[in-house]
C-alpha cells in the first residue's frame, strides 16, 4: 500500500511539474531581450540597447504603455520598464537613485530639489510636462444636452452647497436650458488619485470662495457618491439621473460633458484647449535652466483655454553617470515628446498632445542631457 | 431520524379537524405543495396586475405559500403542527436564499468571463498592449510562483507545529500555541499584508514591493490553516500504530516520519490543498506588498509582480481606453480565480479519496 | 513497518531518545514558538511603522484634525457594516444549519453542506465583482421602495443611491461571505446534540420544531454565538469586496444605510489609498491597520473563548 501511495504521489508531482513547465514558455507578446552593453554611437538614429527604468505616476501608466510599445518599434533592443508606484513614490525612488527617471503629477518641491542636487550633480534636473489629460466634468441629466458651469457653480455642486439642478446658480449659467427639479448626486473618486488632486487644485484656484478645501489626492468632502477609479466614476454617473462627476475626458463615453466657465465664455474640454492652457502657463522662476515646472494657470481667463487638466511631468537628470543611461534617456524622451510619441499616448490613454511651443522648450532640455 | 417517527396530533386547536380526514387531522403529503402552487398562481395574477418581475414573483409565491400552509395547517391540524410547518417553510427558505448569491455569482462570472477565455489570455501579458487583446500570462505565473513560495514557507512550519502539538506538546506552551493559532486564523488579510510591508520596509526602505513579501504575507494567513487541519488529521492516527513502532525500538522521530505521517498523508494532502485554495484568491495583502506590473517578472526577489487577483482588481477599476477591453479581462481573471479555487477543492477531495490508507476509517 | 533500526535495550517504556529525536522535537517546538513570534511580530512591526503617525502633529496627517478624527469614522464604518452582516447572516445561517442537520434528507445533507461551503471558497474579490455588477443595481428598486415607505426611519433616509453601492449592500454582501463560517459551526454543534435528547423529545410527542426549540437550540446556543462572533471577525477585516462595492467617503458618521454617503471601512480604506501613498500617509494607514488588528483580535479571542468553553461542556456531556 505504501509503495503505491508513493508512486501516485510521484505521478501527481510529475504531472504538476510538467504543467508548470508547459506554462513557463514565456509570454507570446514579450520579446526575449536582455540588457546588453550600449552601442558606441550616440544621438538619434543609431541603434541603442539596454534597459531604462522609470517609476511614478499611475496616471501616466496607460500613456507609458503606449510610449513603451511605440518606442519598441523604433529601438527594438531597448526595454522600458515603468513602475506605477504613484507620484510621490516615483520621485522618492528617482532621488534615491533607484530609477533613471520619474513620472510625477507634481514637480519637485524645495526639499526634493536639494536632494536632486545630490542625485544628479550641480547641473540639476530636467522637469518637463509630457502628459496632458483634460479632466471633464461629466453629468447625466435627461433632457439637458448642453450644460454650462462657472467655476463657482462647479465648486458649489461638488462642495454640496448646490444640491438641486434647478438651483438659481445653475440656471444663471444656463439661461436657455430647462433644468429639472432633481437632486444632484455628486460623484467623486474613492481612491487616492492624481485626477482628484488636479480637480481640487483647480477648484481651490478658480473658485476659492466656494471651495474651502485644500488640494488633495483624497477627496475632501464627505457625503458624495464615491467610486473606484475613473471607470467607477463614469459608471456611477451613468447609473443615476442627476449625477455629476469628474473623469478623464477620454473615458467620458456617452455622458454629457459640461462646458466650464473661463473668463466670459464657456469652454468645452478638448485636447487643443487643454494643451493651450499648459502652453499659456508660467514656468516657475528660480529653478534650474531646464527645470520647466509650471504654475498651471487654473484661473486663466484666456479664450479657448480649458483649465481642468491633469499634467504629468517626466523628471530626470541633465547629467548621468553613465553614457549608456544618458543616451537611453535622451533618445526615449526625444521619442516621447515627438509628434509620433504624443500620438501614441493619445491612442493609448486619450491624452492631449503637447503643443509645438512646449515641444521646442522640452527639446532644449533633452538636447542638454549628457553623461559626465 | 426524526422523520421516521410518526406523530399523533393532540388536537389542541380550537378548530379540530374532522375525524374523517386521515383519521386525526393530518394534512396529506401533497397539501404544502398544493398551497405553493396556488400561491404561484396568485402571484402570477398579482404580477399581471402590478408589475411583472421575476424577483417579486418568487417573493410573492414564497410569502403567500408560507401563509397558506400555516393557515390551512392551523385550521386542520392545530397550532403546534402549524408552527412546525411554518418553521419548516422558513428553514427551507433560508437555504433557498443562500443559493441565490451562489447561483447568480457563478452565472455572472461565467457569462462575463467567457468573453476573453481564449488562448491569448493564457499566452500573452499586458506588455505593450493597448486596447484589445492582451492576457494574464504574467499574472497567472505570478500567482503560481507566489503561491508556491507561500506553500514552501507555510507547510514546514505548519506541519512541524502540528506535530509538536500532537506528539510532543504539553502544558502551557501547547495551550497558548493552540489558542493563538486559533486567533491567527482571524487576522484580517489586509493586516497580514501590512505586516509584511512593515517588516520589509525596515530592511529595504519605503515603497518596497517584492514577490517574496506577498509570500510572507500569505504565509501569515496560511500557517494557521495548515496547523489546524494537520493537527486534526494527526490526532486521528491510532495510538496503536505509534506504540507498535515504539515497541520495535524505533525512535520517536522516525516513528513520526515513517509511521504517523504516512498514515495521515491523505488528510495532510487534503488540508494543505485546501489551505492553498484559501490563500490563492487573496487580494488585499498582495495589493499592498507585491503591487502590479504589465510585464512578466518571474523573480520574486526583485521588483513588482503581477498576480491574478490584483490584476483583476486593477483591470476592473483602472481600465484604459476604451474601458470594455480591460473589464472583459478582469472578469476572465475572476473566472480563472474561481476555477483555480474550485479545482483545488476538487483535488483535495481526490487526494482524500485516492491516498486514503485503508486503515483509517 | 519497513523501518529497521539497530536493536536497542528497551530501558524506558517510551520511545528511545537519540540526537535525532532531540533535533526533531526541537524543530517542532521551534516551529510552534515561531508562530507565537510571528503573531508578536505582527504587533511589533505594525506598532513600529505606525509610530511616526502616532507622534506626528495633526496638521501633517491626512484629513483635518489628527489621527483620531481620521480613524474614528473608519472604525464606525467597519463596525456598522459588520453589524449589519451579522444581523442578516446569523438567522439565515441557523436556518441553513437546521435545514441541513434536521430537515434535509440524510443522503442529500452532506451534498448541501458542501454547496454552502462553496460560498466560503469564492475569493473576496470575486464577491466584489458580483456585488458591483449584479447585486447593487438590482437592489436599487428595493431601496427606492424602502425610502418611499419607510423613509421616516433614519436608517432608510434618502436620497437613495442611484448605483446601489451603499452600506446596506455591503452588509448583505458581507453577510453572504460570513454565512458559510457561521452555518458551518452551527451545523457542527447541532449534529453534536445528543441523540438521546432529541429522541426523548420526539417520543414525548413533540413536533420537529418543538424538539429543535427544546433540545437543539439550548444545546447549540453558545456554539452559534461563538460562530457568529467568528463571522463578525471575518466581516470586520473584509477588504476587497468593500473596496470595490462601497461608495465610501473620507469622513462622516451616518446611519443612513441606503444613500450615497457612507463611511468607509478601515480595511477598504487601506486597500484604496495604500498603493499611491508615500511618507506619513503610509504610517497613518498602518496605524489604522493596527486598530483593525486589535479590534479583530479582541473579537476573535472572545469568540474562541465562547466556542472553547462550549467544547468543555460537551466533553462532559
Amino acid at each position: 500500500m505504501k509503495l503505491s501511495t508513493k508512486t501516485r504521489a510521484t505521478t501527481l508531482s510529475v504531472a504538476l511539474a510538467s504543467t508548470l513547465a508547459l506554462a513557463a514558455c514565456g509570454a507570446s507578446n514579450e520579446s526575449e531581450t536582455a540588457g546588453g552593453g550600449s552601442d558606441t554611437g550616440s544621438g538619434g538614429g543609431s541603434e541603442l540597447s539596454g534597459t531604462l527604468v522609470g517609476a511614478g505616476s499611475s496616471a501616466q501608466q496607460a500613456a507609458m504603455q503606449g510610449w513603451a510599445a511605440g518606442y519598441n518599434s523604433v529601438q527594438p533592443d531597448v526595454t522600458v520598464n515603468y513602475d506605477p508606484v504613484g507620484s510621490g513614490g516615483g520621485r522618492e525612488q528617482f532621488l534615491a537613485g533607484g530609477t533613471d527617471f520619474a513620472g510625477s503629477d507634481a514637480a519637485l518641491d524645495e526639499e526634493e530639489l536639494a536632494q536632486a542636487e545630490e542625485r544628479c550633480g550641480p547641473s540639476g534636473v530636467f522637469e518637463m510636462v509630457n502628459y496632458i489629460a483634460p479632466i471633464a466634468v461629466v453629468y447625466n441629466l435627461e433632457g439637458v444636452d448642453e450644460l454650462n458651469l462657472s467655476p463657482e457653480t462647479v465648486a458649489g455642486i461638488f462642495n454640496q452647497q448646490i444640491t438641486n439642478w434647478n438651483d438659481p446658480a445653475i440656471a444663471a449659467d444656463n439661461p436657455d436650458a430647462t433644468l429639472p427639479d432633481l437632486p444632484i448626486t455628486p460623484v467623486n473618486r474613492a481612491d487616492d488619485s492624481g485626477t482628484t488632486d488636479n480637480f481640487t487644485e483647480y477648484l481651490a484656484a478658480a473658485a476659492a470662495d466656494a471651495w474651502p478645501h485644500e488640494p488633495d489626492g483624497v477627496w475632501p468632502v464627505p457625503g458624495g457618491e464615491a467610486a473606484q477609479g475613473t471607470s467607477g466614476v463614469v459608471s456611477a454617473v451613468g447609473a443615476g439621473n442627476g449625477a455629476i462627476g469628474y473623469a478623464d475626458l477620454s473615458q467620458a463615453g456617452d455622458l454629457g460633458v459640461a462646458n466650464i466657465g473661463v473668463g466670459e465664455e464657456f469652454v468645452a474640454p478638448s485636447a487643443e484647449a487643454a494643451a493651450a492652457v499648459v502652453e499659456n502657463s508660467q514656468t516657475v522662476e528660480g529653478r534650474g535652466e531646464y527645470d520647466f515646472a509650471i504654475e498651471l494657470a487654473r484661473d486663466t481667463t484666456e479664450s479657448g483655454n480649458y483649465p481642468i487638466v491633469l499634467v504629468s511631468y517626466h523628471i530626470g537628470c541633465i547629467e548621468y553617470d553613465e553614457q549608456e543611461t544618458a543616451d537611453l534617456v535622451k533618445d526615449f524622451m526625444g521619442y516621447v515628446i515627438s509628434e509620433e510619441g504624443q500620438q501614441a499616448a493619445a491612442d493609448a490613454a486619450g491624452s492631449a498632445p503637447i503643443s509645438d511651443g512646449l515641444r521646442e522648450q522640452n527639446q532644449s532640455a533633452i538636447d542638454a542631457i549628457t553623461a559626465g | 431520524m426524526s422523520t421516521s417517527i410518526q406523530q399523533r396530533n393532540t388536537g389542541t386547536g380550537p378548530h379540530d379537524a374532522p375525524p374523517e380526514r386521515r383519521g386525526d387531522g393530518k394534512l396529506p403529503r401533497w397539501a404544502p405543495w398544493a398551497c405553493f402552487a396556488a400561491a404561484l398562481a396568485l402571484a402570477f395574477l398579482l404580477g399581471a396586475l402590478t408589475s411583472s418581475n421575476i424577483v417579486l414573483l418568487v417573493i410573492y409565491t414564497v410569502v403567500l405559500g408560507t401563509i397558506a400552509v400555516y393557515v390551512i395547517s392551523r385550521v386542520v391540524e392545530g397550532h403546534r403542527r402549524a408552527t412546525d410547518r411554518l418553521v419548516t417553510c422558513l428553514v427551507v427558505t433560508a437555504f433557498g436564499i443562500a443559493m441565490v448569491p451562489l447561483v447568480s455569482l457563478a452565472y455572472e462570472v461565467i457569462r462575463r468571463g467567457a468573453e476573453r477565455f481564449d488562448g491569448e489570455f493564457f499566452g500573452a501579458s499586458l506588455q505593450g498592449v493597448i486596447g484589445e487583446g492582451g492576457g494574464a500570462y504574467h499574472a497567472i505565473m505570478g500567482t503560481l510562483i507566489i503561491t508556491l513560495l507561500t506553500t514552501a514557507i507555510s507547510v514546514p512550519i505548519g506541519l512541524m507545529t502540528a506535530i509538536y502539538l500532537v506528539e510532543y506538546g504539553s502544558g502551557r506552551l501547547k495551550r497558548s500555541i493552540t489558542f493563538f493559532v486559533d486567533v491567527m486564523t482571524g487576522i484580517p488579510s489586509i493586516v497580514a499584508g501590512l505586516f509584511a510591508y512593515a517588516l520589509f520596509v525596515i530592511f529595504f526602505g519605503p515603497g518596497i514591493r517584492l514577490g517574496i513579501m506577498g509570500a510572507v504575507a500569505l504565509s501569515v494567513l496560511m500557517i494557521p490553516v495548515v496547523v489546524r487541519s494537520a493537527e486534526e488529521v494527526l490526532k486521528l492516527v491510532p495510538n496503536e500504530l505509534r506504540e507498535a513502532s515504539y515497541a520495535l525500538g524505533v525512535p520517536k522521530w522516525r516513528t513520526i516520519l515513517k509511521v504517523v505521517i504516512p498514515t495521515a498523508i491523505a488528510g495532510l494532502g487534503t488540508g494543505v490543498t485546501l489551505a492553498i485554495a484559501r490563500v490563492i484568491g487573496e487580494t488585499a495583502p498582495l495589493l499592498v506588498t507585491v503591487g502590479i506590473t504589465n510585464g512578466t517578472n518571474l523573480n520574486p526577489f526583485e521588483g513588482r509582480m503581477a498576480t491574478l487577483p490584483v490584476y483583476a482588481f486593477y483591470q476592473l477599476t483602472q481600465p484604459g481606453v476604451p474601458p470594455q477591453n480591460a473589464i472583459d479581462r478582469a472578469w476572465t481573471a475572476a473566472l480563472i480565480l474561481i476555477m483555480l479555487v474550485m479545482g483545488l477543492n476538487v483535488v483535495a477531495r481526490v487526494i482524500s479519496r485516492v491516498f486514503a490508507p485503508k486503515t483509517s476509517r | 513497518m519497513t523501518v529497521t533500526s539497530p536493536p536497542q535495550e528497551p530501558t524506558a517504556p517510551r520511545a528511545v531518545r537519540r540526537p535525532g529525536d532531540r533535533i526533531f522535537s526541537g524543530g517542532a517546538k521551534g516551529a510552534g514558538i515561531l508562530i507565537l513570534l510571528i503573531l508578536a511580530g505582527v504587533t511589533v512591526f505594525l506598532l513600529a511603522e505606525s509610530l511616526p503617525a502616532l507622534t506626528a502633529s495633526a496638521e501633517e496627517l491626512p484629513g483635518e484634525g489628527g489621527l483620531v478624527s481620521y480613524v474614528w469614522p473608519l472604525i464606525f464604518g467597519t463596525l456598522l457594516s459588520a453589524t449589519i452582516a451579522l444581523l442578516v447572516a446569523t438567522p439565515l445561517a441557523v436556518g441553513i444549519a437546521l435545514f441541513i442537520t434536521h430537515y434535509a434528507p440524510r443522503r442529500l445533507a452532506q451534498v448541501l453542506g458542501y454547496v454552502v461551503d462553496l460560498l466560503a471558497a469564492i475569493p473576496s474579490i470575486v464577491y466584489g465583482f458580483w456585488g458591483i455588477a449584479w447585486l447593487a443595481p438590482r437592489l436599487v428598486p428595493f431601496y427606492r421602495w424602502l425610502e418611499e415607505n419607510l423613509g421616516f426611519i433614519p436608517l432608510f433616509a434618502g436620497p437613495v443611491s442611484a448605483t446601489g453601492r451603499t452600506m446596506l449592500t455591503i452588509g448583505l454582501v458581507l453577510a453572504v461571505m460570513i454565512l458559510p463560517i457561521v452555518s458551518a459551526i452551527s451545523r457542527e454543534v447541532f449534529t453534536q446534540v445528543p441523540t438521546l435528547h432529541t429522541e426523548a423529545a420526539l417520543a414525548l410527542g413533540a413536533t420537529r420544531w418543538e424538539m429543535i426549540r427544546m433540545a437543539v437550540i439550548p444545546y447549540g446556543k453558545s456554539g452559534v454565538i461563538g460562530g457568529a462572533m467568528l463571522g463578525l471577525g471575518r466581516a470586520l477585516g473584509e477588504t476587497m469586496a468593500v473596496a470595490i462595492i462601497l461608495s465610501g467617503s473620507a469622513a462622516g458618521i451616518t446611519f443612513a444605510l441606503i444613500s450615497s454617503a457612507n463611511p468607509q471601512t478601515i480595511a477598504a480604506n487601506i486597500a484604496l489609498q495604500f498603493p499611491e501613498s508615500t511618507g506619513l500617509d503610509v504610517n497613518t494607514l498602518i496605524a489604522s491597520g493596527l486598530v483593525l488588528f486589535v479590534i479583530t483580535l479582541l473579537v476573535n479571542m472572545l469568540a474562541r473563548w465562547i466556542v472553547n468553553r462550549r467544547a468543555d461542556f460537551s466533553g462532559a456531556n
